[in-house]
């Protein structure tokens, strides 16, 4: 097939890419689920073509460590993958706008709203949540550190303030209570158990550091 | 939310196709935190997204030399921790993370911020509320309704929803360009020409065609920059929009003001310039009275509504405020 023939094949065909093409102009969004994250949108790519726009996508997932594959409606947020699809409900939905941090996760070591993340976007990428932060039994300094100074009341806005605290730590801005006030803005606490909270993250910013 | 399909360009001749491709309807997302809110909404319903997130040649931050160079892709926390940016840009970097949380400065793109759309309530929660941004023709129910947090410059009898960002006004301060990939090929625009007052169309917020996307963002790394501040007055301490906000830059010399740079947020339109207080400061000391006048002149002219005309004065105490701290690191 030369470049002219598939030009055309794909003006006739509205803005399918070459492997849609070559697979025989399937419909648009049809997608293989054969085999694990072989079918990424990477490899699909096609310089200076449209690419095709697909209803269902592919997503291979690194959460925690542990892989897994899932074709999702690309509507899915990470946060609703999370606890509906994978069963690891430790980052809670608040307010499902990003406004409190209670969904707070790491990808990629930086920390997000998983609720304003949209899952095929983690494609490829590290996840970790507060499931996965313990070392087995031993919890994370930040995890011990919150129940040291009580930090929490009814523990809901909880996992997001860990997951947000150890970020916080790790970035550089714990250096003074101040300082960790307003790197941790982002997480709401309805119960305001804030004095705990920024207690606990300059204890563990000891330790972390140590 | 309304369904929609995904594709995912690996390159910027690709992504302006793949927006070409899809047609009516078809939206970019980069960090997502407008676009996939506002699709929750159902404020946005795109039929198509095109995810530009794999676009490395947007990536890419070059602050080393006599222009700075931000890729619309750099996130909004890893520009405002950049060194130059801190040490010779404060304005910059303060703009940058005296907005949102940390989570969301991690997810947002400098890009999509510059193109944040307003937080005007009526806006963001439909039905019943007219609203000419979200439903041309409708009407608009903050005029006569909640509008304290509504523009004092640069509204219609369509529209008076603020801009709502923070970085686009450092950005017109400093007299920012924004380079621009379409399907015609690339321009470059002066920041004070992306934005675009509502008048009769307020559905338009910018001067960008749907199928162009910003590539970067270009700052001339002149003298003006070191004396500076993003100076934020927000409802609470941290992680609150502008109530009102000024950036303000001064270049001083024998003892008197060179270059002065004055912009307000939170109270307009768009990301708002007052050159006729910047003018007024112009061979002139600065110092708690010169400061204050320019801080009047620069809320001249506003249109208070029911609900906001205390940000005339707090405004004005605002920018003076914003030149007293930028003249203090001169």
């Amino acid at each position: 097939m030369t470049m002219n023939h598939e030009k055309e094949v794909i003006a006739d065909t509205g803005g399918l890419s070459r492997r849609d093409v070559l697979k025989g102009g399937t419909a648009l969004g049809v997608l293989s689920v054969a085999g694990f994250g072989t079918q990424s949108l990477a490899q699909a790519a096609v310089p200076s073509l449209p690419m095709a726009f697909r209803t269902e996508v592919e997503v291979a997932f690194r959460i925690n460590g542990a892989q897994s594959a899932l074709a999702l409606d690309p509507r899915s947020s990470l946060l609703d993958v999370l606890r509906d699809q994978l069963g690891l409900t430790g980052a809670k939905k608040g307010c499902d706008h990003g406004q409190c941090g209670a969904c707070t996760v790491h990808v990629d070591g930086r920390r997000v709203a998983a609720c304003m993340t949209l899952a095929v976007q983690v494609d490829d990428l590290d996840v970790t949540t507060i499931e996965g932060l313990a070392e087995g039994d031993v919890l994370h300094p930040m995890q011990q550190a919150f129940i040291d100074h009580d930090a929490l009341q009814c523990g809901y806005c909880t996992p997001g303030q860990i997951m947000a605290g150890v970020a916080c730590v790790r970035e550089g801005h714990a250096g003074s209570p101040q300082q960790i006030r307003e790197y941790m803005s982002g997480n709401l606490c309805r119960c305001g158990a804030y004095p705990g909270i920024v207690a606990a993250i300059e204890d563990a910013a000891r330790v972390m550091e140590g | 939310m309304k369904r929609f399909d995904y594709a995912r360009p690996m390159d910027l001749e690709s992504a302006v196709a793949t927006l070409s491709a899809g047609g009516e309807g078809t939206r970019l997302i980069a960090g997502g935190t407008t676009m996939f809110d506002l699709m929750k909404l159902d404020v946005e319903m795109p039929g198509r997204i095109v995810d530009i997130n794999n676009l490395s040649e947007l990536k890419t931050m070059e602050t080393s030399g006599d222009e700075l160079r931000l890729g619309a892709l750099v996130r909004m926390a890893d520009a405002a921790e950049d060194a130059r940016l801190k040490a010779e840009f404060p304005v910059l970097s303060e703009a940058l993370w005296k907005a949102a949380s940390q989570q969301l400065r991690n997810m947002a793109s400098l890009g999509g911020n510059l193109l944040q759309r307003t937080r005007c309530a009526y806006f963001r929660h439909g039905a019943p509320f007219a609203c000419n941004k979200r439903n041309p023709g409708s009407g608009c129910a903050a005029i006569g309704g909640a509008n304290r947090s509504h523009a004092l410059f640069g509204g219609s009898d369509a529209c008076i929803a603020a801009y709502p960002g923070d970085f686009a006004v450092a950005l017109i301060a400093m007299d920012a360009l924004i380079d621009v990939a379409g399907p015609q090929g690339r321009r470059t625009i002066p920041i004070a020409e992306l934005h675009r007052q509502p008048g009769t169309q307020p559905q338009h917020d910018a001067t960008l065609s749907s199928e162009e996307i910003i590539v970067q963002i270009r700052i001339p790394a002149n003298a003006v920059g070191k004396a500076s501040t993003y100076h934020k007055i927000r409802d609470r301490e941290s992680y609150a929009f502008a109530v009102v906000s000024s950036a303000a830059a001064v270049r001083i010399e024998n003892g008197v003001v060179a270059d002065a740079r004055i912009a307000l947020g939170g109270v307009a339109t768009v990301p708002w310039r007052a050159s006729r207080a910047e003018q007024a400061l112009i061979g002139r000391r600065i110092d708690a009275q010169t400061a204050a006048e320019a801080g009047r002149i620069a809320f001249e002219g506003a249109t208070p509504l029911s609900h906001n005309a205390f940000k005339i004065e707090l405004g004005a105490n605002v920018v003076s405020d914003a030149l007293m701290i930028a003249a203090g690191r001169a």
